[in-house]
């Protein structure tokens, strides 16, 4: 690298770190049928990042409303199920914590089922059980629902597929380039080894951090049972200023 | 202290639920800048069949080449009104729509500035993680010197740029395709 004593600019921006090798499925899994038409045969093109992939949109508070939180208030009645909390902190790769950025989940009822057109398993609807939450992370990158335990469900992926109880969460974060969409799963659930989608992540401690813990103290007593499911997003580069300090070669 | 990021997972089948409540197909609000275009198509599988169960998110500056966050410090006019940000799911023919306007230049590598381009970003089931691309717009002088566009081989680079729809002010179309010939150029950002 060249010495430029003195000269500061251009600014090299800091982009994101790439994830780490083992973190993330590959886009090609055959287990997982529907990547095999879907999965792009080209690798993907690296890019320096630009201001295009270090900015990101932001949402305010103001599209939030009270109950978005708190799955089993948004019907007159009580959905059926096993009332739970669920609570994390939104950090990134650098153990910051993400403050203010949009969190979006959704899920099963209670008996494994969405009230979507698409969602043919036999069984229930219930009539007070949308399964859509968000909320935004507080100042230390806190987030907090209140749900119901979803149920498992099968599928058509191979013979006697089943999904393990899950709750899809989706992310932005401060960037375009730290977007997330991922599932949480519950501990000691016996159908996650034998599901693709949570096999997918191909290391191990990889696949443990999707699944969440019991959590004492978000349990409300005679209410509900707290689960607690950390989160990270991509950690920022140290910034590259330090390559332009005179005589600063690295 | 680093931390490794989350693994990401399929939004499946059925994200409409968990994310329709934010469809924003027209970024053109009362105060936003520029004349409204429309950028439609379609997301096509390796079979060349429709994705009737994507979501397609985009991400771009306003007509002055500047984004509505606080890294962009640069000194252009910011409208209120802008957001810069697009979600829209496919129908069931795999069609998408946005109403929006023609980006700026922004800065890129080096501090030379890009062409206008929208980032956009694809979710779908059978898609473990999301995918990144960009759309650039067709005969902007400025394309021939875009370096993102550069670094794509040439002749995968009209995946990433508009066409014209013939007879439609305004109108673009931009495609998908996942898998196979014609296959869009997909970024690791």
């Amino acid at each position: 690298m060249t010495s430029r004593p003195g000269n500061l600019a251009p600014r090299a921006l800091a982009g994101y770190r790439p994830n780490d090798r083992g973190t993330q499925p590959d886009l090609l899994y055959p287990p997982y049928a529907s990547t095999v038409k879907r999965a792009p045969s080209q690798p993907l093109l690296p890019i320096d990042a630009t201001l295009s992939e270090i900015t990101g949109p932001i949402f305010g508070y103001d599209r939030i409303h009270a109950n978005d939180f708190d799955l089993t208030k948004q019907h007159a009645g009580e959905p059926i199920g096993e009332r739970i909390v669920v609570v994390g902190r939104v950090l990134d790769g650098n153990a910051r914590p993400v403050a203010n950025t949009l969190v979006e989940i959704w899920q099963a009822n209670a008996a494994g089922r969405y009230p979507h057109p698409r969602d043919q398993h036999n069984a229930p609807t219930d009539p007070n059980f949308t399964g859509a939450g968000r909320t935004m992370t507080d100042e230390r990158g806190y987030y907090r629902f209140v749900t119901i335990r979803p149920g498992e469900y099968p599928w058509r992926n191979h013979y006697n597929a089943w999904r393990p109880a899950h709750i899809h969460f989706s992310l932005f974060g401060p960037a375009f380039a730290t977007r997330l969409v991922t599932q949480m799963y519950f501990p000691g659930d016996p159908l996650l080894e034998y599901d693709p989608m949570y096999m997918s992540a191909p290391d191990d401690r990889a696949r443990k951090r999707l699944v969440s813990t019991f959590d004492w103290e978000s349990t409300i007593p005679e209410q509900a049972l707290g689960y607690r499911f950390d989160i990270v997003l991509r950690g920022r580069d140290e910034t590259p200023m330090e390559n332009y300090l005179p005589g600063g070669v690295k | 202290m680093s931390l490794q990021t989350t693994s990401s997972q399929t939004v499946g089948p059925y994200l409409h639920i968990g994310l329709t409540w934010l469809v924003t197909d027209n970024l053109v609000a009362p105060g936003v800048e520029g004349d409204p275009i429309t950028i439609e198509g379609r997301v096509t599988d390796a079979d060349g069949a429709p994705v009737n169960d994507a979501l397609v998110e985009i991400w771009q500056a306003n007509r002055h080449g500047r984004y509505p966050h606080p890294e962009d410090r640069g000194s252009a006019p910011l409208e209120a009104a802008f957001t810069g940000f697009g979600r829209v799911p496919t129908d069931p023919q795999g069609r998408f729509k946005f109403t929006t306007i023609k980006p700026g230049r922004v800065p890129g590598a080096g501090g030379a500035l890009q062409a206008p381009h929208i980032n956009v970003t694809l979710f779908m089931r059978g898609m473990l993680r999301h995918l990144t691309t960009r759309i650039y717009f067709p005969g902007d002088p400025a394309n021939a010197a875009d370096t993102v566009l550069a670094s794509v081989p040439a002749e995968r680079r009209a995946t990433l740029v508009a066409a014209p729809v013939a007879g439609q002010t305004g109108a673009l179309e931009w495609n998908v395709r996942l898998q196979g010939e014609g296959e869009t150029v997909f970024f690791d950002v």
